[in-house]
C-alpha cells in the first residue's frame, strides 16, 4: 500500500521540528529518508506512526486519510515500524518478542487465555512459529531463547525488524537499522531491506549509511531543520548541490560515489 | 564450508546455554503451565494440613493462602504491566464486606460473594479508564485515593457497616461443603482447604495469563508502551483489564477472609493493607510471579 505524506507538520514550542514534509512512498520500494541529526527524521517517523499528533498536513494510507489515528489503529491498517533507541522487550527472550509482533493475529479471547484452554495454547503455537520463520529471516534463530537483554546492539536491531514483520504490515518504516552493525551485519541487514520490499510491501527508511541508503533506495528525501530540501533518486539526490552542503558534505559525497561504482 | 563460518562468524552463539534454554523451554511446555502450577500449590497445601498441629496453625494457614490469593492480582498488575496500585485494599474490602452484608438482606453467601466479586470488578473497569492514564508515583496516589475512599465509606456508613467497629459475618460454614462428602473436619481445616484450594486455582490461571498471547500483551507494555503501540496493542484496554483482573483476585480473597474469619473490620481496607499487599508482591522478588509466593 503506498504512503503519502502530505504537509506533515509538528511544532514543539517555538520550533518547528517538521515543518510542511510531503512524499509519496510507493509499495515494492525502499524509500529512504536522509539528513543531518536533528533534521527530525525521527520526529517525522513519530508522527507518521501515531506516537505524535501532527499539528498540520495528512497521513494517507493507500488514498485514505489516518491523521490522528493512534498507534495500534495505525498498526491494524498495516504499517510496523523500528526504533532509533531500541525498544526491544528486554525482559522477555528474543522468541517472545517476535511472538508478542503476532498480537494482530492472535484470535483467542482473554477468557480462554486465563483458563489456559486448549484455543489459546493453540494460537500460542501458532504464533511460535511464524516467529522462529522470522527469526530464521533475521538470522537471529539461534539467539531465539536468549533474553533480550543480553544481545548485541546490532542484533536487538535485527530483533526489531523480525517482530515489526511478523505483524504482517504492509507498510514498514525502519529508523536505522543498520546503526551498531558492523560491515557483514550491514550487508545482511541490506539484504533483508531488499527482500522486504520485493515482497511488495512500502519500506521507508532513516539511516546515515550512506553507501547502504544509496544502493538500496529507490526514492530519497532529504530533510534539513525539519523541512524537505531535494528529494529524488539516488543519482540526483547524490549530485544535488543544497544536499552536499547541508548533510553529505566532500566526503559523503565521495562515500556515496563509490557506492554507486561498487 | 568457508561460506558457512562467515555467516556464523557475524553472531557468535553460545550453543551451550542456547541449548539449555531450549531445553528449559521445551520441559515447561510439555506439562501444561497453569496445571503444573496447581499441582505444586496442592502439594504445598497438604503438606501443611500433614504438619499442623492444631486449629491455631489452620487459621494462619488459612490467612497465608487468602493473602497468597489477593497478591497474586497484584503480581498481574505489578509484576506483568508494571502498574503499581496502593489501593487494592479497597477492592478486597468490597468482597468481604458485600459477603457480610447481603446475607442480611437473606442472599446466600456463595452469591453475596459472587456479587462482592462482581461490583469490585464492576468498579475497577470504571475507575480504571480514567486513572490509568496515569502512571508511575500519579497512578500510585490515585489508586491510593480509590482505597481511601472506599475506607472512608466503610467506616463511616455504621448503620450499613457496623462502623469502626466491623460486622460479624454470618451464613455459610465451609465445614458443610466438606460434610456433603461425607468428611467431618474442624471448621478452621475446612477453611484451610477452600482457601489453599482457592490459591492454587488462582496461581494457576495467573500463570496460565502469563504464556498466553494476552499476557504476552501485559508483559509486552511492562517494557516498552511505545513499541506495544506499535504492534497493534491497545494499550488503555490491556491495562484495564489487567487492572480489573487482580480487583478480582482481591475481592474473591476478601470474601473468603470475611467467611473465614467470621467477622470484619474496615481495617482490611485500610492503606496499610494495601502496602502490605504490594510489600508482599516485591519481598516475593522479581521478575517472574513463582517467587512471589513465597512471600506471605
Amino acid at each position: 500500500m503506498s504512503l503519502d505524506i502530505d504537509g506533515l507538520g509538528i511544532a514543539f514550542g517555538g520550533i518547528k521540528a517538521v515543518d510542511g514534509v510531503s512524499f509519496t512512498a510507493k509499495p515494492g520500494e525502499v524509500t529512504s529518508i536522509i539528513g543531518p541529526n536533528g533534521a527530525g527524521k525521527t520526529t517525522l517517523f513519530n508522527l507518521v506512526s501515531g506516537v505524535y499528533r501532527a499539528s498540520s498536513g495528512r497521513v494517507r494510507i493507500d488514498g485514505q486519510d489516518v491523521t490522528g489515528l493512534a498507534a495500534h489503529d495505525l498498526a491494524r491498517r498495516g504499517m510496523a515500524r523500528t526504533f532509533q533507541n531500541l525498544q526491544v522487550f528486554p525482559q522477555m527472550s528474543a522468541l517472545d518478542n517476535v511472538m508478542t509482533g503476532c498480537h494482530m493475529q492472535e484470535k483467542s479471547n482473554l477468557l480462554s487465555d486465563l483458563l489456559g484452554l486448549p484455543g489459546a495454547r493453540c494460537e500460542t503455537e501458532r504464533s511460535r512459529a511464524s516467529a522462529m520463520a522470522a527469526l530464521e529471516r533475521a538470522g537471529l534463530a539461534d539467539l531465539a531463547h536468549r533474553p533480550a537483554s543480553e544481545m548485541s546492539y546490532g542484533q536487538l536491531k535485527r530483533l526489531e525488524i523480525a517482530r515489526a514483520l511478523v505483524t504482517g504490515c504492509t507498510i514498514l518504516l525502519l529508523d536505522e537499522p543498520a546503526a551498531g552493525c558492523n560491515a557483514v551485519e550491514t550487508r545482511e541487514v541490506d539484504d533483508l531491506i531488499h527482500a522486504i520490499a520485493d515482497e511488495g510491501k512500502t519500506v521507508v527508511l532513516i539511516e546515515h549509511d550512506m553507501r547502504m541508503v544509496m544502493r538500496i533506495s529507490s526514492h530519497i528525501v532529504v530533510l534539513d531543520q525539519g523541512r524537505k530540501i531535494a528529494e529524488g533518486g539516488p543519482e540526483e539526490i547524490r549530485t544535488n548541490p543544497h544536499v552536499i552542503a547541508a548533510y553529505l558534505g566532500a566526503h559523503g559525497a565521495a562515500e556515496a560515489e563509490a557506492a554507486a561504482h561498487a | 564450508m568457508a561460506g558457512q563460518e562467515t555467516t556464523t562468524s557475524a553472531a557468535p552463539v553460545d550453543t551451550g546455554r542456547d541449548a539449555y534454554l531450549q531445553n528449559k523451554v521445551t520441559r515447561r511446555r510439555a506439562i501444561g503451565p497453569g496445571l503444573g502450577t496447581f499441582l505444586v500449590f496442592a502439594v504445598l497445601v497438604g503438606l501443611g494440613a500433614l504438619i499442623f498441629p492444631s486449629s491455631y496453625f489452620y487459621r494462619v494457614g488459612t490467612l497465608v493462602w487468602i493473602n497468597t490469593l489477593a497478591v497474586t492480582g497484584i503480581v498481574v498488575l505489578l509484576g506483568y504491566v508494571g502498574l503499581v496500585s496502593l489501593g487494592h485494599a479497597g477492592f478486597f474490602t468490597i468482597g468481604a464486606y458485600t459477603t457480610a452484608i447481603l446475607p442480611n438482606y437473606g442472599v446466600p453467601s456463595p452469591l453475596a460473594m459472587l456479587s462482592g466479586v462482581l461490583l469490585a470488578g464492576l468498579l475497577a473497569l470504571v475507575v480504571g479508564r480514567p486513572i490509568l492514564k496515569l502512571s508511575g508515583y500519579y497512578l500510585a496516589i490515585a489508586t491510593l485515593g480509590l482505597g481511601m475512599l472506599i475506607w472512608m465509606v466503610l467506616s463511616k456508613e455504621a448503620w450499613l457497616t457496623g462502623g469502626p467497629d466491623g460486622m460479624t459475618v454470618s451464613g455459610m460454614n465451609a465445614r458443610n461443603l466438606f460434610k456433603m462428602v461425607g468428611l467431618n473436619l474442624k471448621s478452621a481445616e475446612a477453611w484451610y482447604w477452600v482457601a489453599g484450594f482457592t490459591a492454587a486455582i488462582g496461581a494457576a490461571i495467573a500463570v496460565n495469563l502469563a504464556g498466553s498471547p494476552s499476557g504476552r500483551s501485559l508483559r509486552a507494555i511492562h517494557d516498552s508502551d511505545v513499541a506495544a503501540r506499535s504492534l497493534g496493542i491497545d494499550v488503555a484496554r490491556a491495562k484495564s483489564r489487567a487492572f480489573v483482573i487482580s480487583a478480582l483476585y482481591a475481592a474473591v480473597a476478601g470474601g473468603l477472609l470475611a467467611l473465614a474469619n467470621g467477622y470484619i473490620t474496615p481495617e482490611t481496607g485500610g492503606f496499610m493493607h494495601s502496602v502490605e499487599m504490594v510489600t508482599m508482591a516485591v519481598l516475593g522478588g522479581p521478575p517472574r510471579c513463582s517467587a512471589r509466593w513465597s512471600a506471605p
